[in-house]
């Protein structure tokens, strides 16, 4: 089966600062023939130690990076080989969400002009107002916040918002790299919901990047495991944390801190 | 009081009108380790700044801290200066911004020692890295020369947990030790921690709004909510009979593999709402407004703390639970 945003042999590698000319240079393999695919109405995770190329492969899929070899599909065609029409598409179609709300809105904006700037920049025809009201509903908040700035929401309420300007242009596919890692426990729950939620109301395909196996494991059903660039291990997030058989994964398992373990007096065995 | 390495008495921390810590008491026994839980805005950093008397400009407090015989909240600048790191010092989040990026994190350390202790120069050397050894950091000696961006997160921040032991505290205050770490090395950092403080007698308080770190740490677990402590008491009682509504939120919250049904039918139980900014607090219990049993009494009465909880209708859980 094929998805709908596809990586298909993906490598990918940095070069590292010569220290005289006279050496060749050094490059960092950052990915190894990566395939990866989001599907339609499906919630897909990504989880791995930081340096496993977590980020990179974000940013290959949002097409910010090109990788060196293989292919990024998306709805069949080749990123890189697409035209400015179906390039534009391409862009519409997607949506990010970043780990740090805050950084990603502009603070100098009323949250209602940060929501239309994708209409604009994308040059989307429509009503801009109605379009900025179902969103912000949609996110489960009230359209009177339209017009304060970010320093006025906690860090949940702008989590909501960021996630309601990914969802402007009526993306099929939402990437979030860490969306609730730096919120708190009980807003977490909540975003995490209305992601959920949006799978299923809109039939999103989403890509949810994280370190916490919990929130992976909840949240999506499907989950890669990325260490030092390659995907070593697939599957159904349960099935594959309660018997990983790589070594990464196990790793990964291991160094979870569950409440039962802490209260037996297990905590950091 | 001898037999506690920290004892608040109903500290306040204001700036102006805005009182961000309401009436906080606390006691940590010696050798004893404490979790100071809550979400962002609940006062927690303030109330550890407060102790290390290191609040920002504009921030006063009322109220005794009382640790080592004296009260430091009347102490003077210069006093808490020679008393920071040598009978109290702090973890911080974010050990980049907590090490100077311009010296060697051996200068930083060694200078600590040197300032607090009459050890010599090639003394303190040997006592760093001793606690480098201690904490798992490979090949101390050139450790020692290496500036902070030259290290790892998890390396920078066990230096951070050395620097604090360095000179054998009562009380180290962690504030999110683990938080900017990867979970892989978050575990290991938190066993040395343990580990060394275990090995000195020395007093924790964990601050954190992750709710397995207390358990795995801690003996006692303090739960703040806008400013107030809610409930405290034993870990294993507190977590798993909580009897104030937002710990019982807190707990249930949290995604766990357990409560995860394979099917992905299953919803996180989240407290609705969010913390209310500290400038429009609801009068009576500041939780009232998120709290699904909230009642006419909770609207206008404040909760009074009996026996380590704030709330007018506990949870009963049922004993087989």
């Amino acid at each position: 089966m094929t998805g709908i945003l596809e990586l298909r042999g993906v490598s990918q590698a940095y070069r590292l600062g010569r220290r005289s000319p006279f050496v060749t240079a050094s490059y960092l393999q950052v990915l190894s023939n990566v395939d990866f695919a989001v599907r339609t109405g499906q919630a897909v995770g990504l989880v791995g130690e930081s340096g496993a190329g977590k980020t990179t492969m974000t940013r290959i899929l949002t097409g910010l990076e090109r990788p060196q070899t293989g292919q990024v599909l998306f709805d069949g065609k080749d990123l890189w080989e697409m035209n400015a029409v179906e390039r534009l598409e391409f862009r519409r179609n997607l949506g990010v969400v970043m780990q740090n709300p805050r950084s990603s809105l502009d603070p100098r904006m009323p949250v209602g002009s940060s929501l239309l700037e994708p209409l604009r920049s994308l040059g989307i025809d429509c009503d801009h107002v109605a379009r900025v009201n179902e969103v912000i509903e949609q996110v489960g908040m009230a359209s009177s916040v339209l017009g304060r700035y970010p320093h006025e929401f906690s860090g949940g309420q702008l989590q909501r918002i960021a996630i309601a300007r990914a969802l402007m242009t009526r993306p099929i596919v939402l990437i979030a790299d860490e969306p609730v890692s730096a919120l708190d426990v009980s807003i977490q729950a909540q975003v995490l919901n209305l992601l959920m939620d949006l799978v299923t109301d809109l039939n999103l395909a989403l890509m949810l990047v994280a370190h916490d196996l919990s929130v992976v494991a909840y949240a999506t059903s499907r989950v890669s495991v990325l260490a030092a660039g390659e995907i070593v291990e697939t599957g159904q997030p349960l099935e594959l944390f309660s018997r990983p058989k790589s070594k990464a994964t196990q790793d990964l398992v291991a160094a979870v801190l569950t409440m039962e373990a802490g209260l037996a007096g297990r905590g950091l065995d | 009081m001898t037999d506690s390495a920290m004892d608040v008495r109903d500290l306040f921390v204001g700036n102006g009108d805005l009182q961000a810590v309401r009436g906080v008491s606390f006691s940590i026994p010696v050798g004893g380790r404490m979790g100071l839980v809550g979400e962002s805005g609940s006062g927690k950093t303030l109330t550890a700044l407060a102790m290390m008397g290191l609040l920002p400009v504009g921030w006063s407090t009322e109220g005794r801290i009382l640790h080592d015989g004296v009260d430091l909240s009347c102490q003077s600048d210069s006093q808490l200066s020679r008393r920071r790191g040598r009978t109290i010092s702090m973890v911080f989040q974010d050990p980049l911004t907590a090490l100077d990026p311009v010296r060697r994190v051996g200068h930083q350390i060694i200078s600590l020692i040197r300032r607090h202790s009459d050890a010599g120069k090639a003394e303190a050397t040997e006592q760093a890295k001793a606690l480098f050894r201690q904490m798992n950091l490979p090949r101390p000696a050139q450790m020692l020369r290496a500036y902070p961006h030259q290290l790892s997160g998890g390396q920078r921040q066990r230096i951070m947990i050395a620097i604090a032991l360095a000179c054998y505290p009562q009380l180290i205050i962690a504030d999110e030790p683990t938080t900017a770490l990867d979970t892989t090395v978050q575990k290991q950092v938190l066993r040395t921690l343990d580990v060394a403080v275990r090995e000195r007698g020395t007093a924790l308080l964990m601050i954190t709004h992750n709710l397995p770190i207390i358990a795995a740490i801690c003996d006692t677990v303090a739960v703040m909510y806008a400013g107030r402590i809610v409930e405290a008491g034993p870990v294993a009682e507190v977590f798993s009979k909580p009897r104030h509504p937002y710990t019982m939120g807190l707990l249930r919250s949290q995604p766990t593999m357990d409560n995860i049904a394979l099917d992905g039918s299953s919803r996180l139980p989240s407290i609705r709402g969010t913390v209310p900014p500290l400038q429009d607090l609801a009068i009576g219990c500041a939780f009232q407004p998120r709290c699904e049993f909230a009642t006419d009494k909770c609207r206008l009465e404040t909760p009074k703390v009996i026996e380590g909880l704030s709330c007018w209708h506990p949870i009963v859980l049922d004993a087989e639970e």
